[in-house]
């Protein structure tokens, strides 16, 4: 490995000897690139015609009812593939292709990053299996039909607790044997080094733009960036490009689930302790023995015990501050979005979105805060109609 | 001198080959557990390579998966596990134990307060599925500092370069996979390892055990024949043990392929 895959104590590469070969292989492509030319000007072109980069930056014009904090929306929600995740897709894919494998294989837990795979095995013409949880295919079937569209094989797996964590166990199984053929399409900011970091200078983007788009649209850095956290690409995708500013506070939202007294939460950084995972050292959900422990939430993309080294870091250092929010708090949010601003926010999205309207509403003067608003909600729809019942007669 | 160099040492004179089965321990509950491996003791294994019970094996095949499901699902403790390791050590004082684990096992605390428990039960050498030689450095000088032997993979995609790191790391033995993938019985050997045992005997590594896939005599034999100092068969023997089947016979008949 030519870089040290940490995060101060965090990070690294715990992986069987047998994939070692194929992220060494992974980061020198990747470091290759990082000054190729031609590469980033593909990827350019795929992110503006394709995906449809720049996404827009969107000051809330009826959120908040008083008051002078601002809640300005960068839109990843109107990205190509319904979130973020199409940003690091591309670029994986790009990278895959250039490293002569014909195959993609993905975890995927919500869905998201299986229909971000999909699309990038479509569009560069590259054979796709998605391994995703029985538990989250049936809470998940149209992004399933989603993918299955695309062309995509989707995969049930049906150990553990059959979600996302199982997905992921499921895919490096199938990696150790196939590495030579076949890419490995991490779809967050957590897996073993170069995993966080290709992925977060894949993601970069969100942060770089709105950055610009701010300065120019109101002249001033944000106050506060928020993001919600499951694996944590979104939150380092917009976080980056802040780091260096000192005076811009970064927060991420975890899952509370039910609230963090029940145990049945995903709030990693918040409840969990430091320990391997997938990969990386960073913190995990588990138990006194150092078993996984099954994590909780309305959203599937949050539901996850584990988190990207890279948060594990940036809370430790104190740079980043991680809060949490419930299922109830983060519903709440996304309904009141969708009726203020006929936005419907993914439920992931939504816990950051929620975390923003607390510190909106506490703040005593003047307060920019800026939400990565990571994803739309279509995928939601069911889970939320389940929950909430009819919106009618709701407030 | 450890248990793995006399027991190596003995072989070689006799020209033998180890057989070492490898079951999970409490699988199906600590009873049934320390049950099975008493049995595959008396029988006549070289060695024993033992399973702890993890949530999330990446490196394991279904059956083994299996395994440390039931055993989790059992409530079995790190504690019992300690235990069964602890009373197999007192019953066969010179037999090698070997424990093969994940690195969360290890990692959630201090890796010294792993290791002083492992060499307190008996254990022999350790080896942590997901970790490669590059990330081992600290962990293995806490087994080392234990007296237990951080063992390491050597797999068949491993170069020169590898080798000799895999080689100058481990202690005890070098597990040697006979193929990519994760563990899961096979009829037969798909890959010819000779040159890479070879390499890692041109090395210094300590002795080159098979495993992966190895569920029958032919696959023993042929694995002397590649220059194994001894097989590893894990998934045919955990399916065996949930089966209830003859597993002193199966140990009989694949101890007998290492003459």
């Amino acid at each position: 490995m030519r870089l040290s895959g940490r995060f101060g104590r965090f990070g690294g590469a715990y992986v069987p000897e047998i994939l070692m070969p194929a992220l060494e292989q992974l980061e020198a492509a990747f470091l290759d690139t990082k000054e190729d030319h031609a590469f980033q000007k593909e990827l350019g072109e795929l992110l503006t015609h394709y995906a449809g980069r720049p996404t827009p930056l969107y000051r809330c014009r009826n959120l908040l009812d008083a008051g002078e904090a601002e809640i300005w929306l960068k839109r990843e929600d109107l990205l190509h593939g319904g979130a973020h995740k199409t940003n690091q897709a591309l670029g994986q894919g790009l990278l895959a292709k250039r490293m002569g494998k014909r195959r993609l294989i993905a975890e995927t837990g919500a869905g998201q990053h299986g229909v971000a795979t999909a699309l990038t095995g479509a569009v560069l013409g590259l054979k796709t299996r998605v391994y995703m949880g029985a538990v989250d295919m049936a809470r998940q079937e149209q992004n399933v039909f989603r993918m299955r569209l695309m062309g995509a094989e989707v995969v049930p797996v049906t150990t553990g607790s059959q979600t996302l964590k199982d997905a992921i166990n499921e895919a490096l199984r199938d990696w150790s044997a196939s590495y030579e053929t076949t890419h490995y399409l991490l779809g967050t900011v957590a897996g073993p080094h170069p995993f966080p970091t290709m992925v977060r200078d894949f993601q970069r983007i969100i942060g770089d733009e709105a950055r610009a788009q701010l300065l120019e649209a109101r002249g001033t850095l944000p106050n506060l960036v928020v993001a919600s956290v499951g694996g944590g690409s979104n939150a380092i995708g917009i976080f980056t490009a802040f780091i260096p500013d000192p005076e811009v506070r970064l927060l991420g939202v975890e899952a509370g689930g039910d609230g963090l007294e029940t145990g049945r939460h995903g709030a990693t950084l918040n409840r969990g302790r430091p320990g391997v995972l997938h990969g990386a050292y960073s913190f995990v959900m588990q138990d006194e023995e150092g078993q996984i422990v099954e994590s909780h939430s309305i959203s599937a993309g949050l539901d996850y015990p584990g988190v990207g080294p890279e948060h594990s870091f940036l809370r430790e250092s104190g740079r980043a501050a991680y809060t949490t929010c419930t299922d109830d708090e983060a519903l709440d949010a996304f309904g009141l979005l969708a009726r203020r601003e006929g936005i419907i926010p993914a439920l992931e999205s939504s816990h950051a979105l929620a975390a923003a309207l607390v510190e909106a509403r506490k703040a005593a003067g003047p307060l920019t805060i800026l939400v990565n608003l990571s994803g739309r909600g279509d995928k939601d729809l069911g889970t939320v109609l389940q929950r909430m019942g009819s919106p009618e007669g709701a407030s | 001198m450890s248990r793995y160099a006399r027991l190596f040492e003995r072989l070689a004179a006799k020209r033998e080959a180890a057989f070492i089965p490898f079951v999970m321990v409490g699988d199906p509950d600590p009873a049934g557990s320390l049950a099975v491996i008493r049995t595959l003791a008396l029988a006549g294994a070289d060695a024993l390579e033992l399973g702890l019970p993890f949530s999330d094996p990446v490196a394991d095949g279904p059956v083994i998966q299996a395994a440390a499901t039931r055993a989790l699902d059992a409530g079995v403790t790190r504690r019992q596990c300690w235990e069964i390791i602890a009373a197999v050590r007192a019953e066969f004082p010179d037999l090698p134990v070997g424990l093969l684990v994940y690195a969360n096992l290890v990692c959630h605390r201090e890796p010294a307060a792993f290791y002083a428990d492992a060499a307190r039960a008996g254990v022999d050498s350790v080896l942590v599925a997901d970790l490669p030689v590059l990330e081992a450095g600290p962990v293995a000088a806490a087994a080392r500092a234990h007296g237990v032997a951080p063992v390491f993979i050597a797999p068949p995609n491993a170069d020169a370069d590898r080798l000799r790191a895999i080689a100058e790391a481990g202690e005890g033995y070098t597990y040697v996979t006979s193929r990519e993938g994760v563990t899961g019985a096979d009829s037969m050997l798909r890959r010819d390892q000779s040159a890479l045992i070879a390499q890692l005997v041109e090395f210094g590594a300590p002795p080159p055990v098979l495993g992966f896939g190895i569920s029958t005599p032919d696959q023993v034999r042929a694995a002397r024949a590649m220059g194994a100092a001894g097989v590893i068969s894990g998934s045919a023997v955990v399916r065996l043990a949930a089966e209830g089947g003859d597993l002193a016979g199966f140990v009989r008949e694949m101890k007998e392929a290492t003459y």
